[in-house]
């Protein structure tokens, strides 16, 4: 394989990276730079615990090539933990709700669900109602809460993020 | 181009990757080559008078569903669409996924291949000797299969945009939200005007044979249920894990009935 070296820019750090042009973007996060909040679980995009953000937008990291992630923002769960360690507040939500438990699929969800809210306040949306945020996490599985307690903890921080004012609301 | 027409051996095109990728990964295809056209085109999809004195919707073929389900021209032009992608695969399929790499996919169940039949779309198919237009109706050669040749790409799809007065519905049966669907249907139609019933309908189906099928415009009867019941009784379809051929049939018959119905009523609005 002819092997190339690319930049890839995951949470805001620039990684020089040597990569065969096969390689998948979860190959390289996760066994090349050591980030084990980026998970394989089916390499189908079907159970979302290689979730990032590309750009903003959520990507299965197993159906994306490290290539085409190249001279783009990546974002993995660590990416929204403050300098400090200081947990970002949707994740206080999840253990506030106890919406982890083996916690394998916390960082896709925790992705996913930032994503829906901040799409909806960013559209000046009303807080996503529960169905919407089951619908916006039907890609992310999880064998042990139910769901029930993600559910819980998204829409506690929803309805936080849509009584701040857009500007306020941390990203 | 270049590429795709002096690769020896395999070469496959890459747009959003959320078929392709899943079958290298497990194998189901190896391509000698793999041509990424993801940076190719950025064009949005835009809205242009048509031959027939009614509208034309275009939409470039890396248009992601994302893009399909939330933008106004869209919503406007082909609101069927905007509606049925919201039932294909999840967030980050639609995030990725685009429309010319699934209708170039020909997955017998898709949404996107269904309502490109009911709304009788064409794709714009680019070969070495330069363009040509396909009607989606002859677009799809079986399972996973099209009529383009292995030289061709996608890269448009125009879609006649909705007319006032014109109905249309989506109707889709999946064991859970973002399964491929067992049956899906695609209904736009038009009602006579002395009477307020069905006068013409395309009607397209999901999961029921190796490829989307428009149903025969001569089996459409002003009573919906009586239509889906002459389209059920030409169906044969295949029976898998998913469901049996049987129940697909009865399926079929059931959301076309209920597609019909919800589309006469929208047209009535």
């Amino acid at each position: 394989m002819n092997r190339r070296q690319i930049t890839l820019t995951v949470n805001s750090r620039d990684h020089e990276v040597w990569i065969a042009p096969s390689d998948t973007l979860l190959d390289v996060l996760h066994d090349g730079l050591g980030l084990a909040d980026v998970r394989y679980g089916c390499g189908e995009g079907v159970c979302g615990t290689c979730t990032v953000l590309l750009d903003g937008e959520p990507a299965s990291g197993c159906l994306t090539l490290a290539v085409q992630a190249a001279g783009r923002q990546v974002t993995t769960l660590r990416g929204l933990v403050g300098p400090g360690g200081e947990l970002h507040p949707l994740q206080e939500c999840f253990l506030r709700r106890g919406a982890a438990q083996c916690g394998f699929c916390t960082p896709g969800m925790v992705l996913t669900a930032l994503d829906l809210v901040r799409r909806s306040v960013s559209q000046g949306q009303a807080s996503p109602t529960r169905d919407e945020i089951r619908y916006a996490l039907v890609g992310n599985l999880c064998r042990c809460t139910g769901y029930t307690k993600i559910l819980d903890a998204v829409e506690e921080y929803a309805g936080r993020a849509a009584e701040a004012a857009p500007g306020e609301a941390r990203p | 181009m270049r590429l795709l027409a002096e690769t020896p051996g395999e070469a496959r095109v890459l747009a959003g990757g959320q078929s392709l990728m899943p079958m290298l990964n497990l194998r189901l295809a190896h391509p000698d080559l793999l041509i990424d056209i993801n940076p190719a085109d950025q064009r949005p999809p835009s809205l242009s008078p048509g031959q027939d004195g009614g509208a034309v919707l275009r939409l470039p073929a890396l248009t992601r569903h994302r893009v399909l389900a939330e933008h106004d021209l869209v919503r406007r032009g082909c609101p069927l669409l905007a509606e049925a992608v919201r039932h294909v695969g999840n967030v980050r399929v639609r995030n990725r996924g685009t429309i010319g790499g699934s209708l170039a996919h020909a997955d017998p169940t898709s949404e996107i291949g269904c309502c490109a039949l009911a709304t009788g779309a064409r794709v714009v198919a680019r070969g070495p000797d330069g363009d040509r237009t396909v009607p989606a109706a002859g677009l799809f050669a079986g399972y996973w299969a099209t009529t383009l040749a292995e030289s061709e790409i996608i890269t448009d799809v125009l879609i006649p945009a909705a007319r006032p007065g014109q109905g249309w519905s989506f109707h889709e049966m999946a064991r859970r939200t973002s399964d491929f669907a067992i049956v899906a249907v695609a209904v736009v139609l038009d009602l006579a005007e002395r009477n307020g019933a069905i006068a013409a309908a395309n009607i397209a189906l999901a999961g029921v044979a190796d490829r989307v099928v428009l149903a025969d415009p001569a089996l459409v009867d002003s009573d919906p249920d009586e239509t889906a019941a002459r389209i059920a009784e030409t169906l044969d379809p295949p029976g898998d894990v998913h469901a049996s051929g049987a129940y697909r049939r009865r399926l079929a018959r059931v959301l076309t009935a209920r597609a019909l119905r919800e589309a006469s009523a929208r047209a009535a609005l």
